[in-house]
Formats: C-alpha cells, structure tokens, sequence
C-alpha cells in the first residue's frame, strides 16, 4: 500500500496544507495541482517577460520549506508547477533545496509549434465549436498539451525526489506514483480508470474532506485545521480515500459522492491520456471515521489523441458595482442600469455583451431566486465585454456619476472606476498521439 | 406532497467551458428513484431560464445514487469571457436544491 496526497488544489490554494501533509503524518507521495487554464497564459506572459520565469512561483519555496521532512520520511513530490518553464523551476527548486534530486518531464509546451501543425493541416479545431484555430492565429499566447503519467512515473524512476511536469493532467499526479510503484501496465485500463478516479477525488484538495461541500456543511467539523485528502492506494486498484489523525473536515460517503460528481462529463467517458474511467463502476464503502473504500473501477482504452489547451487574446472586460440601500433598492438599482445602457447608447457605444447583476435579489440563480420583498440594499453590478478596449474604458466612467446625478442612495463606489481587464480565452483542441514525445531531464 | 429537494439531496456543481455541471445525490440511495422520476432534464431547463442559453442533458449514476446535468450555455460565456459573478457555476447545484418536487408520503419512509 502506498500512501498519497494531495496538498494543493490549484495555484492560489492554502500554503498550509501540504506543509501539515508532510508533518502531521504518514504520507509516501505528495502531489501538487498549480494549473488551470488560464494559468498557462500567465506564465507564458512571465516568461516573455523574463526567461527565467514562467512557473508557480509558490512551488520552490515550498520545497525549500519542506525539503528536510521530505528527506528524513523519503517523502516525494509530484508537482505540475513548471508551467511554460519547468527547467527554471527545477534550478530554483535545486538552489533552496540543493538536497534533493530533481526531475523535469518535458514535451507538453507546443507554443512554438503550432505553425507546423497548421501547415500539415493539424487544424486543431476547437472542441466545443468546431471551428479551426486559424481565426485566432496570430493571438495566441500558450499552447499545452495534457500528458499522462507515465512520463511522470518515468520521472520517479530515476530515484527523483522532486518531479516537475508542465501541464500534466491533474489526475496524472495521482495514478503515476501507483504505476512506478505497483509496476501496472498502460494497457491495464481498470487499474489506469481506477487511479485516475482517485485522482480526479483528490485533485481538488479539501474538495473531498468537507470543503465546499453541501451535505451537512453545519456540522463538519474544524474547517480551520481541514485536513487535506491521502489516497491509501492498494496494487489492485482498490484504494481508500481518507487525511490525518486530528485534522478537521470530514470524509464521508457524502463528501466523496459529492467531488465524484465536480466537473464531470458523460459519466461513462471521462476520456484522459491514459484511459477512458466509467464512474458509473465505482463502488463505496464506509470504512470507519473518515474512511471511504473505493473499488469496482472499470476502464477502456484511451482516443488516439491527446487534448491540447490553446489561450490566445480575446478582448477587454471591467466589471463595476454601487450599491442602493433600502427603501425600494431594487428599483433604484434597475432604473440605473436603464440610466447608464441609455448613456452607452447615446454615446453611440456598442458591446459584445453588457451583463447586469442585482446582488441580494438575485445574481446567483436568476429566475430560481426566491424572492425578497424588501431588501436591505441591493448591489448593482454591471459588466461589458468587447474586443475594442477604448469602448471599454468609455464604459468604466458611467457608473460614478450615478452617485451624484442619478436615483437617491447610491453608496460603495470607494475604489473608484472599475479596472479594463485583458481576457485571455481558452481554445481546446485535440492532437494525435504521436506529435507528442516527452522526455524525463535529471536537472543537474 | 410538495418539498424541496434539498430534503432529500445534496449536489454539487462546477464549470466546463460554457457549459456548467450540477451533480444531484440522493441522501439515501432508496430515494434515487425519486430523483430519476422528479428530476428531469426538461425541468432543470425551465428552472433557470434565461440563465442557460442552451440544451439540458441528463446522466444517471445509480451506483451512486446520483444525477449529472451537462447545462449548456449556462455561465454567459464561460471560463474568463463570462461577466457573471459565478462563471463557474458554482452555485447551481445549491440554487436547484430549491427546486419544489412531488412525493407521496409513503415513498420517503420506506
């Protein structure tokens, strides 16, 4: 049995929690999520700017922080930080925690490589739209394929401490220390389904231990000191979902049930690099306070290709909000977003998209909002979006003046004008298999 | 008799795209043909409303006693065009938990 844990459920997570994974208990492997897709194209942006960045700039201190635990309990870290520059996070890893040995897993970056693609008619057509990546060429500003594990797992076998991927899959972390250390081959697919369900429990972190979590939310207990989730991994594919003796939060059926369900799919084809997982297999058990057994896991072959995350430049939003107080702030509030749409237009100001929100009425369920007769106050907020960032600016001036030339009781405008915000979209796409080769470097 | 559903299910929901995910569980998995039989895509669609732009897909998860509705154009754009406070959807599954649902009275205390 080995075990693994997951201390980091995106970059911005609790720095806490996987220092406490390494103290608090027994743990054999730590992975660490730092990616989402947006992420891509911020680090692409930091590298630009400087070459030596480009990576979850959180990663290396906390290596450094942890780094003699790590040693002294033969701890290893599996880590998707290296963002669009991996071998820099490894040399900065290496300088704060020159004790260990690291490991780099290359091949996911194809940012300089879509030129070729598309000239060998590879048209990387958005997955959701079906239109080829042509539109947006000359935009873009990452391109990432997700790797499996078995780079990651090749990674630990050179005796590595620290494996440093770019964009891995989240649940590659996961499944790839059970492959180095049970020996499962890639076309055993039930075992590959059933790690990569375990990672896809643990992936988020404190996802699967109360957090967020709606079943009895009022009494899970000692969210401040949550524990963060340990998969107890078993060589048959069974595992137990479970975190630290004296931790709060809670592993429950419920809680598992709950992060099963989290951004999934067709349930019978959550398709990734190493297999397609059938959550309609999965069998849980209640194995005691905070322990879920898991099993049954089935799994198919995986697609001959790979998916490939592209941002590219989109365009401009800001966001702004004033706030009415009772009596009638929903009224106030409506007759001014019908004040400043009547403003934009005669200022001859066209958007893509205005969007307004009425906060404390309902922003969050719009029709399936209970209604509330009588509001304290009410948060306006209204939001534009467009592809000419001066028609955005012009827009960020309309909401002030509405305190002073506008219905009474307009409050909250303390930060002054919103902000033009870049939007940076995302464009899936798929490649075949074989453009992708990756290779393990033992930084040195 | 009419109760939320909240009575009898917990959820959970999230993004993919511009689609948005709302996973519904039965508390006891006795109930799930409750869910099955009250919890219909169609329904689903005409609670939010405006809110989704698109089609509502229904999956079923008996091991686990569990729905899973892919909501089609539900976030205003997804990911970072959407200019809704909860581009993620991650409110969805608490906001249809209040969705008002039929049972016999018999059918909860078995």
């Amino acid at each position: 049995m080995i075990r693994i844990a997951n201390g980091q459920g995106f970059w911005g997570d609790w720095l806490e929690a996987p220092v406490r994974l390494v103290e608090d208990g027994r743990i054999d492997y730590l992975i660490l999520d730092y990616l989402a897709e947006v992420t891509m194209s911020i680090v692409q942006k930091q590298k630009q700017a400087d070459p030596k960045l480009g990576y979850a700039r959180d990663f290396p201190p906390l290596i450094g922080r942890i780094a003699a635990r790590m040693k002294e309990r033969g701890v290893k870290v599996i880590a998707n930080a290296g963002g669009v520059n991996p071998l820099a996070c490894a040399d900065e890893v290496r300088r704060l925690a020159p004790q260990l040995k690291v490991a780099v897993v290359l091949g996911d970056d194809v940012f300089d490589r879509i030129g070729d693609f598309q000239a060998r008619g590879i048209e990387l057509r958005n997955l959701d739209t079906n239109e080829p990546l042509r539109e947006v060429a000359g935009e873009i500003t990452s391109a990432n394929a997700y790797i499996g594990a078995f780079p990651l797992a090749e990674a630990l076998a050179t005796g590595a401490d620290v494996v440093i991927a770019g964009r891995s899959t989240d649940t590659a972390l996961a499944l790839a220390p059970m492959i180095h250390a049970f020996g499962w081959k890639s076309d055993d697919y039930d075992k590959m389904a059933a790690g990569t369900i375990a990672g896809h429990i643990v992936e988020c972190g404190a996802q699967c231990t109360g957090g967020n979590c709606i079943a009895d939310w009022k009494t899970i207990p000692d969210f401040a000191n949550i524990g963060y989730p340990i998969i107890e991994a078993h060589e048959d594919g069974s595992f137990v979902i479970t975190k630290h003796g004296g931790t709060g939060g809670r592993v429950s059926i419920d809680t598992v049930k709950e992060q099963l369900l989290y951004e999934l799919g067709d349930p019978k084809r959550y398709i990734g690099p190493d297999c397609i997982a059938d959550f309609t297999t999965v069998r849980l058990r209640d194995d005691g306070p905070n322990r879920v057994h898991v099993s049954g896991i089935r799994g198919a072959a995986p697609t001959e290709f790979l998916k490939v995350s592209i941002s590219y430049l989109y365009g401009f939003k800001a966001t702004g909000t004033l706030v009415y107080s009772w009596p009638e702030a929903l009224e106030k509030a409506k007759a001014a977003d019908s004040i400043v749409r009547m403003r934009l237009k005669a200022l001859g100001l066209q958007f893509e998209e205005i969007c307004t929100e009425y906060f404390g009425a309902n922003a969050c369920h719009g029709p399936a909002a209970p209604p509330i007769p009588h509001p304290a106050e009410i948060m306006l907020r209204i939001g534009v979006r467009d592809k000419n960032k001066k028609s955005v600016d012009r827009f960020t001036r309309e909401l002030i003046p509405l305190v002073l030339n506008g219905p009474p009781t307009a409050t909250g405008y303390g930060d002054g004008r919103p902000a033009v915000r870049e939007v940076v979209a995302y464009w899936p796409a798929l490649i075949p298999r074989g453009e992708i080769t990756t290779r393990v470097e033992v930084a040195q | 008799m009419k109760i939320p559903l909240s009575k009898i299910a917990h959820g959970r929901s999230g993004d993919k795209g511009d689609m948005s995910n709302i996973g519904i569980i039965a508390y006891d998995e006795r109930h799930y043909p409750i869910l099955v039989r009250e919890v219909t895509a169609g329904r689903v669609k005409q609670y939010y409303g405006e809110m989704f732009d698109g089609k509502v897909e229904r999956y079923e998860l008996p091991n686990l006693g569990a729905l899973n509705f892919l909501c089609y154009g539900a976030l205003g754009g997804g990911g970072t065009l959407s200019l809704r406070i909860d581009a993620q959807g991650k409110t969805l599954a608490a906001g249809l938990l209040g969705m008002e649902i039929d049972v016999d009275e018999s059918e909860l205390s078995r």
